[in-house]
């Protein structure tokens, strides 16, 4: 018997209760557009957390100065400068599972080109800053050993603020001012697009450590800043607004925390019990916290997909062990006629995954309508995928051909003498 | 055609089907029955109702496996052949006529007539075409579009005839075919049965009427699953 036959049989059959094979189809629609818009939501969290990590980098822990106490008032964290270039020099010698470290200070300020001025935030940085980060220069090149050594006044430039300055024209070798201090551009940074908080990543301008610190600091812009003019803390010449530290392998991420923790505590004479002021963060930890909201509702679809499959599995099911009984007298007469267990088998199994696969159908165009939607009204990342729709169409095939054998199985199990008796 | 040939078609050899044999409950549907069909013949078994005789059709039409004895049916041993050789044989060698007409309801005489074929892997094209010409065979070639709700019984039997003898299987199993026509129509579709006989099938007639039995070339009784003549009354 050929495959054609036996669809056309189950067609036929179907249409004769066409209501009935709908309703039976329901269950497979919810579930199947269930997994859909589970599926796309899920890959589209993870796909935004790659991007957040491939930005940030999943193996490197940020150490911030700790809010301190003053006077019985608490500070903001951030506000003791507490973090040393010491600090980050001893954390490189003291913890060799560390591959790269560099620290920072921070100000912002306008950076200015001939009549041209840009309002943007400059940091100033060690070597290992550009490697940490993933920078890669689109034009010029990076700060040489010397640069950092002589706080060479030398500046490199985010996408965005070459625009901005340059527009068209040639902006290495060209000389910007911040704090009118003249600093020559010896490269651009290439794009990055956006932050994994949807800011600008290329409005940035970076300078050598200590070029920031001795040429730019105290000149109105440094942080920390109490919000207008002067800094409220001076800065000691060796502090830092923060160290990044980067490993080579993620799985020592933890015990780097720790030591860092450890050796930040002695360096700073920290009492035991006596809380730090410093805060050390793994940053792949603060971005997975911040999906676990998203991967929650991921499961809950998935809980509901897998309900409704398995709910509307068994209405296949059932439906189809009342047709079998209800059309035994059929079956007997195909028998007769020299229908053989397999072909029976294989009409009833036909009509279980013709209702299935139908409902997957449906159920992938609500799901991908719902999904579209779920993208639309929230703000929620979704991908959809070719995958997705396979995968759901895997699904539907699965439940048709897992409760539709059984029913089938019993009609192709039929004695043909007690069914053509009826 | 097959009339000549020496073999019989059907040979049924020592026949035993016994129901739950070795318990209180025992029942021997059929007991040591022996007898051949030839080909060409029309032959009718007929025997009151508990006799035998439909699990003695169920056994020539290969839908049942004996306890005991062999039946070959056109040289084929049954015994020897599982539930989907058997459907195979069936398909190739039988066609059922039953009482009822076993038609399927939602489908055209045509489509009735058709479903064999299916079966048998015809073409797709190829079977309207083939339907039709059984029909016609029938005496029903005008009415191929009808559901069978919209025919009468007679005509409804024709249809069911047509479907059994569109795969040409050398043997025509009826089982009461008359039963549920009136007496007249009944006439109709036993001559319609000798003219098939007169064609080359074989036609083998179950009833429990001895007035239907009558227009067979040759009738074999069986009462208590053991056959017997009945001008002797001596069991064989």
């Amino acid at each position: 018997m050929k495959t054609t036959d036996t669809l056309g049989m189950a067609l036929f059959a179907l249409r004769g209760n066409w209501l009935r094979s709908i309703l039976t189809a329901l269950g497979v629609i919810i579930g199947i557009a269930a997994v859909i818009v589970m599926v796309s939501v899920g890959q589209g969290t993870q796909a935004e957390l790659d991007r957040i990590m491939s930005t940030l980098g999943s193996n490197r822990l940020e150490v911030f100065p700790g809010g301190g106490r003053g006077g019985g008032v608490r500070m903001a964290a951030g506000s003791l400068p507490s973090l040393t270039t010491g600090d980050m020099e001893a954390l490189r010698q003291e913890i060799p599972e560390i591959q790269y470290i560099t620290a920072n200070v921070r100000g912002g300020g306008q950076v200015v080109y001939a009549e041209k001025n840009w309002s943007s935030s400059w940091q100033g940085v060690t070597e290992d800053f550009f490697v940490i980060n993933d920078w890669q220069l689109s034009q010029g090149e990076f700060f040489q050993p010397r640069d950092y050594s002589t706080a060479a006044k030398v500046v490199i430039i985010g996408e965005t603020v070459r625009r901005e300055l340059f527009g068209d024209g040639e902006a290495v070798g060209a000389t910007v001012r911040i704090a009118q201090v003249p600093l020559t551009v010896v490269g651009v940074l290439a794009s990055k697009g956006q932050t994994g908080w949807g800011g600008d990543a290329d409005d940035v301008v970076m300078l050598p450590l200590d070029t920031a610190r001795r040429r730019l600091m105290g000149a109105g812009s440094a942080a920390p800043a109490s919000g207008t003019g002067r800094p409220a803390v001076m800065m000691p010449t060796d502090r830092v607004n923060g160290i990044t530290i980067a490993v080579a392998r993620a799985e020592d991420l933890g015990y780097v925390e720790e030591e860092a923790t450890r050796l930040l505590r002695q360096r700073h004479r920290i009492q035991p019990g006596a809380e730090d002021d410093f805060a050390v963060r793994n940053i792949s930890q603060m971005v997975a916290t911040r999906t676990q909201t998203t991967r929650l509702m991921s499961l809950l679809l998935g809980a509901v997909a897998t309900i409704s499959l398995v709910v509307g599995g068994i209405g296949i099911m059932n439906i189809m062990l009342v047709s079998v009984t209800e059309r035994i007298k059929e079956i007997g007469l195909r028998m007769a006629i020299g229908g053989g267990p397999s072909t029976v088998r294989a009409q009833f199994l036909a009509e279980a995954m013709i209702i299935s696969l139908g409902g997957g159908l449906i159920g992938i165009l609500i799901g991908v309508a719902g999904a579209l939607a779920v993208g639309g009204f929230t703000d929620l990342p979704i991908a959809l995928n070719q995958n997705v729709i396979l995968l759901a169409t895997a699904f539907a095939v699965a439940t048709g051909l897992f409760f539709g054998y059984y029913p089938a199985s019993k009609a192709a199990r039929l004695d043909p003498i007690e069914a053509l008796r009826q | 055609m097959t009339a000549s040939k020496p073999v019989p078609i059907i040979q049924v050899e020592h026949l035993s089907k016994i129901y739950n044999a070795g318990t209180p409950g025992e029942v021997r549907a059929l007991d040591d029955v022996t007898f051949d069909i030839h080909g060409g013949e029309f032959m009718a078994i007929m025997g009151p109702s508990g006799s035998g005789k439909s699990t003695l059709m169920n056994m020539i039409g290969c839908l049942d496996t004996p306890t005991a004895g062999r039946y070959l049916c056109d040289g084929v041993d049954v015994a020897t052949l599982d539930a989907e050789q058997r459907a195979q044989l069936r398909l190739s060698k039988i066609g059922f006529v039953f009482q009822g007409f076993h038609l399927l309801p939602r489908m055209s005489a045509l489509e009735n007539v058709m479903l064999p074929l299916v079966y048998a892997g015809v073409p797709r094209g190829e079977r309207a075409a083939l339907a039709e010409q059984a029909l016609a065979a029938v005496g029903l070639g005008e009415r191929g579009r009808h559901r069978p709700s919209e025919l009468s019984g007679g005509q409804q039997q024709r249809v069911a005839i047509a479907r059994a003898l569109i795969n040409s299987p050398p043997i025509l199993l009826a089982d009461e075919p008359t039963g549920a026509l009136d007496s007249r129509t009944g006439e109709e579709i036993l001559a319609l049965f000798k003219r098939l006989r007169d064609d080359g099938h074989t036609v083998i007639l179950i009833t429990h009427d001895a007035h239907v039995a009558e227009h067979a070339d040759r009738t074999i009784h069986i009462r208590d699953g053991r056959l017997f003549d009945p001008a002797s009354e001596v069991t064989r």
